[in-house]
């Protein structure tokens, strides 16, 4: 039993990580028709940021200085999501291929820069106490940060939400999502909007690059582009440009490969994931929930 | 002097010369019905004027050239827009359809709901889940809700039962009664109801242009135009 609560908390927190990029991901896509590839990058650089500036940051107390460090990385890793919207793929709109060819190059280079830099060796974050602690659950020790993951996520999650259902650039993001052109018909000039969404997407890749320097201890350059392979796998199941079934999908994801990889073998849990998406775009090809935005 | 002035319009569409050279004028107040068979250029107009598709020529509105302006910039200078096929956003609410419309202030909500009672009373429903003639009236609603300069109107009795048909004629005259339009129309009975002047197209060219009345009026020449009696 408390192996089972373990194992499902444990995928819980994988989730909300897994969430955190793919929801951005997949309001990229629903709204702009942009494949994002360089959403990984996001992750990487809000993630540097946050390592980097902790190290700066000499003299304070662990805690503060953590979050001090991660307030400059999200802020970093949203500033440069937004810039790519702007330089990179506003020129591009419409254009897939050279959208494609942009997104995976800027991944690319931005991994092979931190690696430049940094060396290609993971960098141990300072974390707070508390979250290298444990929480006795059902029997299971659970570490603290799973918790801090799963409430981030979920506190994102009610966010997103809201700010598609209560604001009016929410409203364009849902209708945009649906009919672009229509949209601009209407006296809306969506750029705005295609460059807020980047941004949000930017912030919540960024908080998944300081929730995974949580949850695996380190930064290393190529952590976002393994997480962005399964995000993507994620945006797919869930349904693109919805937000509720990217959260969906992420749960089901990161449970179906916590479990295969503790009750079959390591490795299996990656196999039964891509089983899975195989699955649901054999029975529902547009995913989990396409109907809704 | 016009209020929208269209010369020369020139679209090119996937290796198709659809608009060859468009002009005509639209006067202030008025109703100006643009006709035409099928795939003669009519809808390719109303979305060349909005710079929704790329198109080469002068178009100019209120005496400002228009041409080649971003589309919501042109929509703000007080251009209403109902499309030929209503794409109004299916899986918002229709309240949801109307406030996303609402350009400044409030709205005009209370005429709207005046004009399409029903509208109010399935303010929550979503869009998508409206009947054909419902949708059509929350198109039109939509391009209401702000007072416009010109009304762009793509086929709004197109695919309607005869009843609705009526119902969105009648909305149709109360609108035109009060706005200057530009209405693309297949339903001449409407269109005799409502114009004031015709512009009629064929393979992407003008090949007339006149006081409905004078047009409508001649059966042969209606049928040699537009091959209906």
């Amino acid at each position: 039993m408390s192996t089972i609560v373990l194992l499902a908390i444990t995928g819980f927190g994988l989730g909300a990580m897994y969430f955190l990029i793919a929801s951005g991901l997949s309001l990229i896509y629903g709204l702009m028709g942009v494949l994002n590839f360089a959403h990984g990058a996001f992750l990487t650089v809000g993630a540097y940021a946050t390592w980097y500036t902790e190290t700066k940051l000499g003299g304070i107390a662990v805690a503060p200085r953590f979050l001090l460090a991660a307030l400059v990385g999200l802020a970093i890793g949203t500033a440069f999501a937004a810039l790519v919207e702007v330089v990179l793929i506003r020129p591009l709109y419409g254009r897939h291929i050279e959208q494609v060819l942009v997104t995976v190059g800027l991944g690319l280079c931005v991994s092979a820069l931190a690696t430049a830099i940094w060396t290609s060796d993971p960098k141990f974050v300072s974390l707070p106490r508390w979250t290298s602690q444990t929480t006795g659950v059902l029997g299971a020790s659970i570490p603290n940060d799973r918790w801090l993951e799963i409430i981030t996520a979920g506190v994102v999650l009610t966010a997103l939400e809201l700010f598609l259902r209560r604001t009016r650039y929410g409203l364009i993001v849902r209708a945009g999502v649906e009919n672009r052109a229509m949209v601009t018909a209407l006296g809306i000039d969506v750029r705005r909007a295609f460059t807020l969404v980047f941004a949000i997407g930017g912030l919540a890749a960024a908080l998944a690059g300081v929730l995974a320097a949580l949850y695996f201890g380190t930064v290393d350059p190529q952590r976002g582009t393994s997480l962005l392979i399964f995000a993507f796998i994620v945006v797919v199941i869930g349904g693109l440009g919805s937000i509720g079934g990217t959260a969906v999908a992420a749960v089901v994801v990161a449970l179906v490969q916590q479990f295969a990889n503790y009750y079959a073998s390591s490795g299996m849990g990656d196999l039964s994931v891509v089983l899975l998406l195989a699955v649901v775009l054999l029975v529902r090809p547009r995913g989990l929930t396409a109907a809704a935005a | 002097m016009a209020l929208l002035e269209v010369r020369d319009l020139h679209v090119r569409l996937g290796g198709s010369h659809v608009l060859q050279g468009v002009g005509f004028d639209v006067a202030e107040g008025g109703v100006t019905a643009l006709l035409g068979r099928n795939g003669v250029g009519k809808t390719t107009t109303l979305r060349a004027l909005l710079g929704l598709v790329p198109a080469d020529g002068r178009v100019t509105f209120g005496g400002d050239d228009i041409t080649n302006e971003p589309t919501h910039r042109i929509v703000q200078r007080g251009v209403g827009y109902v499309p030929e096929d209503r794409d109004v956003f299916s899986r918002l609410t229709v309240t949801e359809n109307l406030q996303l419309a609402r350009r400044n202030g409030d709205g005009r909500f209370p005429y709207v709901y005046e004009l399409f009672p029903e509208l109010r009373e399935r303010g929550g429903q979503p869009a998508g889940t409206l009947s054909g003639g419902q949708q059509q009236m929350l198109a039109i609603a939509r391009a209401l809700l702000n007072e416009n300069r010109i009304l762009l109107v793509d086929e709004p009795t197109k695919g309607l039962a005869p009843m609705l048909v009526a119902q969105v004629a009648h909305a149709l005259e109360r609108v035109c009664d009060e706005s200057t339009v530009l209405l693309v129309e297949q339903n001449l009975t409407v269109v005799r109801h409502v114009a004031d002047h015709v512009v009629v197209l064929d393979t992407g060219r003008v090949v007339h242009s006149g006081p409905a009345r004078e047009l409508l009026d001649d059966r042969e020449r209606v049928h040699a135009l537009l091959g209906v009696a």
